[in-house]
């Protein structure tokens, strides 16, 4: 009995440390994306070439919504396929449906 | 064991939201629902990038944002992110006061960003007449930003419900499910809210 109770006490141990250690990951990731975040604020400032800094910024919000994506709706947790196939779906009609309207208005 | 000792485990299980066979269909139904938005969003979205240049000869967007104002709801929205994950964890660790309070900062911060919207769109309207009708570029505009808004407004019910409809009931295996997809929601808002400020507000100004 009292084998049982220490078993059960490490266990639970040990899912709160998982648990503290992906907080902390996920803190990390807040970190990140501020960071991501006063980078793009800071180059549409600075002047810098349109060109340029479009497909910056464009590449820096594509993975600041990964991070929000795996880390924090946590996706990057084991049995998260079908979420990510009916996201990942999502995503491929979203990038059609942009596409189409700029083809729309390209002439 | 009763019923109700099996929604009240003594220690939550790993993954509270989906230890029940309702919780994992609202798990993977609200997730079909998330692609539905992506797609619902991205319509907008294309449609505010095809009207963009269309001003009606009034103000551009060069013209109109300002970057401060969109800076600070940013911060407001990316910190309710990690607020409501902070409550989350809470919730796996069977902390009920805890993550009510989490959440309720959440909620604080939301209405913050909502505060600072208003306040955005009432000063074009005001300062600039910049109004739905002004142009296809004001309609656009205020439609997509706008529904992002009214997500948030949405958002925000949604979560202050469940914390007033469990305040005295507390944690458990049938109400973490509800608690979890509403964070899955809030977590969406700050996604498309990632694009709104790259798109309209910093790729505008340029």
């Amino acid at each position: 009995m009292a084998d049982k109770g220490t078993e059960v006490h490490e266990e639970l141990d040990y899912h709160k440390y998982k648990k503290k250690e992906e907080m902390k990951r996920q803190v990390i990731t807040f970190a990140l994306m501020i960071v991501f975040t006063i980078i793009a604020f800071g180059m549409v400032v600075s002047g810098l070439d349109k060109l340029f800094i479009i497909p910056i910024i464009l590449v820096l919000a594509a993975v600041q919504v990964g991070f929000q994506l795996y880390y924090f709706m946590h996706m990057s947790h084991k049995g998260h396929e079908m979420p990510a196939l009916m996201l990942y779906g999502g995503v491929f009609i979203a990038f059609l449906t942009v596409l189409t309207m700029l083809v729309l208005i390209w002439w | 064991m009763s019923e109700h000792d099996v929604l009240n485990p003594k220690v939550m299980p790993h993954d509270p939201e989906r230890a029940t066979l309702e919780g994992k269909n609202k798990f993977l139904g609200f997730w079909f629902f998330l692609g539905g938005e992506t797609v619902l969003f991205a319509s907008l979205f294309g449609t505010y990038l095809a009207l963009r240049n269309s001003t009606n000869g009034g103000m551009a967007s060069n013209e109109l944002f300002g970057l401060e104002l969109v800076f600070i709801m940013t911060m407001f929205l990316l910190t309710s992110s990690l607020t409501s994950v902070y409550a989350m964890y809470h919730m796996k660790n069977n902390d009920f006061k805890k993550m009510q309070l989490w959440l309720g900062i959440t909620v604080a911060l939301g209405f913050a960003f909502l505060a600072c919207e208003l306040y955005e769109f009432y000063h074009y309207i005001h300062e600039y007449e910049f109004t739905f009708r002004s142009s296809a570029f004001g309609s656009a505009f205020y439609t997509l930003v706008g529904f992002h808004g009214g997500h948030v407004v949405f958002g925000l019910m949604w979560i202050l419900a469940l914390m007033f409809r469990n305040a005295k009931r507390g944690l458990n295996l049938y109400n973490a499910p509800k608690f979890y997809v509403a964070s899955l929601y809030w977590h969406f808002i700050d996604v498309v809210w990632v694009f709104i400020f790259t798109v309209v507000y910093l790729m505008g100004v340029l």
